[in-house]
């Protein structure tokens, strides 16, 4: 597999840039990473983990000297975004997992940021602070209180320089709208509300008010034992503060107008590709279920992603994608065995390049692929600390299904299932990429001359 | 992992005289990452753990244990009972373990696992294939209910499986015919059907292996091979339910079991909601039930009437859990009697 060409028609080659996270093979629970995402600046890339924390990293500015390469992510702001809780009344844990975490645009020097697990959604702000202010009256510079007796003079307290302190502050908590597990949070391109979806229902909020909050989607059954389909993923439109999507377990997609009615229960839009019937089988339908929908950047496509293969839709044609890429094709003679240890089950996500003119995904054995939609040609590469040289260009990679196995391609059976590759980012105007492993995140770049 | 031989099978076999179906003994090693236990039920109806030792082993031959797969069962501590079946949950390739021959112990008179298999090995067994699916299905909707809160799509995308098999088993009778005890004899002979399990499965299979598990319905092929070497030669005694006199069990009405499949179903969607929000008795409410119903349903269905005894650990199990069907204390009565036998008391 040669590296492909995008935008101006020079070949991207990936470089490994950095990576964070343990060295050690053992992984620790908490460690694992569960979002990852990059603001709308790409300025900063944050990623949540299942012991609930929130990790934001934030690029150097470029150095002048160094025109090779661009600036390195460091670790900006830390803190516990969700901690675990138990529902008392149903004895149930509730994990403090993140499972998903977007960005508002910037419209102070304060960040914004939506962090939701399972039940709740957070809005933190991330602010710095980089004066204190000196010369009190009243109390000394270690805060102790003065005896007002003894003041004789007074000052003005001044500003003065400190060392870059970062501060995450929760600002709104949106919690009690969810029965079911939230998969979903989507910000509107009014900025000012914004989405939650879990499995069957889908809620608007505005994100100044916290105690109400708009059902717009329900499809749960009457009666639960009609239940066949759940909602799996859920994403406003990124011009048209009216329109969203959700995607279902059966592999459809609906494009709902919130203009139409209160509760968008139908659609305005059904998007679903017939079945292809020389593939049926069994596990036809799981393989069906999309996993994650993103619209591209533009608005005129949505991308999708079910277990083997990522779709991209043309909004305007609801009854087969435009293009569809196959990922790892060779898994679908396994699928037995992998719906035996419910790898079958494993939700992968997509993204787009800030030109929506690539499209990445990941895999199994850290694998992860990149489909360059204008020359159709694609490449599988692979997160493993092995190529940790920077600016060390990666080695494409490839999977060999069946027969004689090539020098350096691996075959199917010595895939290692337990790495998998679900939550990958692309830098809105760079060819940067954050790629999460199971507890490591790996940062690409393209090789600049 | 614990696995009888061929020679402790024909020694349990000549303790009873005559053939009789012996309960499947054995192999309660779970092998999930929570549980490693091997339980002892039968004999001090208390749940003990037990060395591995072959002679250990030998000695409690009469456990009860699902002919499902009776390789593995799971420890419910919150129910505080043995499920019928367990996943095998590291990766592994189901050819290969098929290969090593691996054996159950399930019914006397059986020949040795890999020789009915070398019979049968060139033909993809589709109905097997698609058994055992439904096997693993509802072991895997059965731990659902074992986790905090379950995963609803994950629990969805798996129910739908079992019920499209259902349906397909219903369309081609095969549903009726797991009553039979010729349901391995059917699948040798049909033609496998468009629908296929796993393509490359198929594939496989009709190079040399057999994916999925060695089930109940292929034992039941070495059992017919013994029994009758005719039958072994003719299609058509499939759809006829056989009665064998050395049957003691009862078979229960297919039917029945499909509606009790359907319920089941049903309960577990019921129990999965009731996770959340509602229905405050079944909140506080010590046992779920829908538990031992899919228990009785699976063991129903497999319809093998050797079955019955598993309704029978359900009622050691829970005081509070009423028994199936009333098949079971006969069956029970008929399982003390097998036990005694074989411990020689």
């Amino acid at each position: 597999m040669r590296a492909f060409g995008a935008g101006g028609g020079n070949d991207i080659q990936w470089c490994f840039s950095q990576v964070k996270g343990a060295v050690d093979d053992d992984v620790a629970e908490a460690d694992i990473i569960s979002t990852v995402e990059f603001n709308h600046s790409g300025e900063l890339l944050a990623t949540g983990d299942k012991g609930g924390r929130v990790v934001i990293f934030q690029q150097e500015q470029e150095n002048k000297t160094q025109s090779h390469s661009r600036g390195e992510y460091n670790v900006y702001s830390t803190f516990q975004s969700h901690e675990p809780e138990f529902d008392y009344l149903k004895s149930l844990e509730i994990e403090e997992k993140i499972n998903k975490i977007r960005w508002l645009p910037q419209k102070n020097a304060a960040q914004f940021l939506l962090s939701t697990n399972d039940k709740t959604i957070k809005l933190w702000k991330i602010s710095e602070r980089d004066k204190r202010p000196e010369g009190y009256n009243l109390k000394e510079e270690d805060g102790r209180y003065r005896d007002p007796t003894t003041v004789t003079t007074l000052r003005v307290p001044v500003f003065r320089p400190m060392d870059l302190m970062v501060e995450a502050s929760p600002r709104r908590i949106f919690a009690n709208a969810h029965t079911y597990h939230i998969n979903s949070i989507s910000i509107n391109s009014d900025y000012e509300t914004y989405l939650s979806a879990d499995d069957l229902r889908i809620n608007l909020w505005h994100l100044e008010i916290t105690d109400r909050s708009f059902n717009i989607v329900d499809i749960k059954p009457a009666n639960m034992e009609e239940l066949t389909e759940v909602i799996t993923a859920a994403e406003f439109h990124p011009n048209s503060c009216n329109t969203f999507v959700y995607s279902s377990s059966k592999g459809t997609i609906r494009l709902c107008d919130m203009r139409a009615s209160a509760l968008c229960d139908r659609h305005s839009k059904l998007f679903e590709e017939p079945e292809d019937p020389s593939n049926r089988s069994f596990f036809s339908e799981i393989i069906s279920s999309i996993s994650d929908v993103k619209f591209s950047h533009s608005g005129r496509y949505m991308m999708t992603r079910d277990y083997l293969s990522v779709k991209i839709w043309d909004l305007n044609m609801e009854n087969r994608p435009v293009e569809t890429y196959q990922v790892h094709e060779y898994l679908r003679s396994k699928l037995c065995s992998l719906y035996e240890n419910d790898c079958i089950f494993d939700k992968f996500e997509c993204c787009w390049n800030g030109s929506d003119s690539i499209v990445m995904t990941g895999s199994y054995n850290n694998f992860f692929r990149m489909f360059d939609r204008n020359t159709k040609r694609d490449i599988t590469l692979e997160a493993s600390r092995e190529n940790n040289k920077p600016r060390t260009v990666l080695k494409p990679r490839k999977v060999c299904a069946s027969g004689k196995r090539k020098k350096d391609e691996i075959s199917v059976d010595s895939l290692d299932f337990n790495k998998k590759i679900l939550h990958t980012a692309w830098h809105p105007k760079e060819n940067i990429i954050a790629v999460a492993t199971t507890n490591n995140l790996y940062i690409f770049q393209d090789k600049m001359n | 992992m614990p696995v009888e031989t061929h020679e402790e099978r024909g020694e349990t076999a000549s303790l009873l005289g005559e053939k009789q179906p012996l309960r499947c003994s054995l192999l309660c090693e779970a092998v999930a990452p929570d549980f490693h236990q091997v339980w002892n039920l039968m004999e001090t109806r208390s749940w003990e753990p037990l060395p591995l030792s072959d002679a250990t082993l030998r000695s409690h031959d009469s456990w009860t244990c699902s002919p499902l797969v009776p390789e593995y069962r799971l420890w419910d501590p919150v129910h505080m009972f043995l499920t019928p079946v367990v996943p095998h949950w590291p990766f592994y390739n189901l050819d290969t373990m098929f290969v090593r021959g691996l054996k159950r112990k399930c019914f006397d008179g059986e020949e040795d696992i890999e020789g009915t298999l070398a019979g049968i090995k060139a033909i993809p067994s589709y109905n097997l294939q698609r058994q055992s699916l439904l096997d693993m299905s509802l072991v895997k909707l059965q731990l659902c209910h074992m986790l905090v809160e379950p995963n609803l799509c994950r629990s969805v995308l798996i129910a739908n499986t079992v019920r499209q098999i259902q349906e397909e088993m219903t369309q081609d009778g095969t549903w009726q015919m797991i009553n039979t005890q010729s349901t391995g004899q059917a699948s040798v002979d049909r033609l496998v059907s468009t629908d296929i399990l796993c393509r490359s499965s198929r594939e496989q299979a009709e190079g040399k292996h057999v994916p999925g598990y060695s089930t109940f319905s292929k034992d039941f092929e070495g059992d017919q091979a013994q029994d009758s070497s005719e039958t072994m030669s003719t299609a058509s005694s499939v759809q006829a339910p056989r009665n064998l006199p050395s049957n003691v069990w009862e078979m229960e009405n297919p039917q029945e079991n499909k509606g009790n499949f359907q319920k089941s179903l049903d309960q577990i969607f019921e129990t999965l909601e009731n996770k959340t929000p509602n229905s405050v008795e079944d909140l506080f409410s010590e046992v779920d039930n829908s538990y031992y119903d899919l228990d009785t349903m699976l063991t129903g269905m497999m319809s093998n009437t050797k079955m019955g005894h598993c309704d029978g650990l359900e009622s050691f199990s829970s005081p509070t859990t009423t028994t199936s069907s009333s098949n079971c204390k006969s069956d029970l009565n008929e399982l003390d009697h097998i036990v005694e036998i074989l411990v020689e008391s």
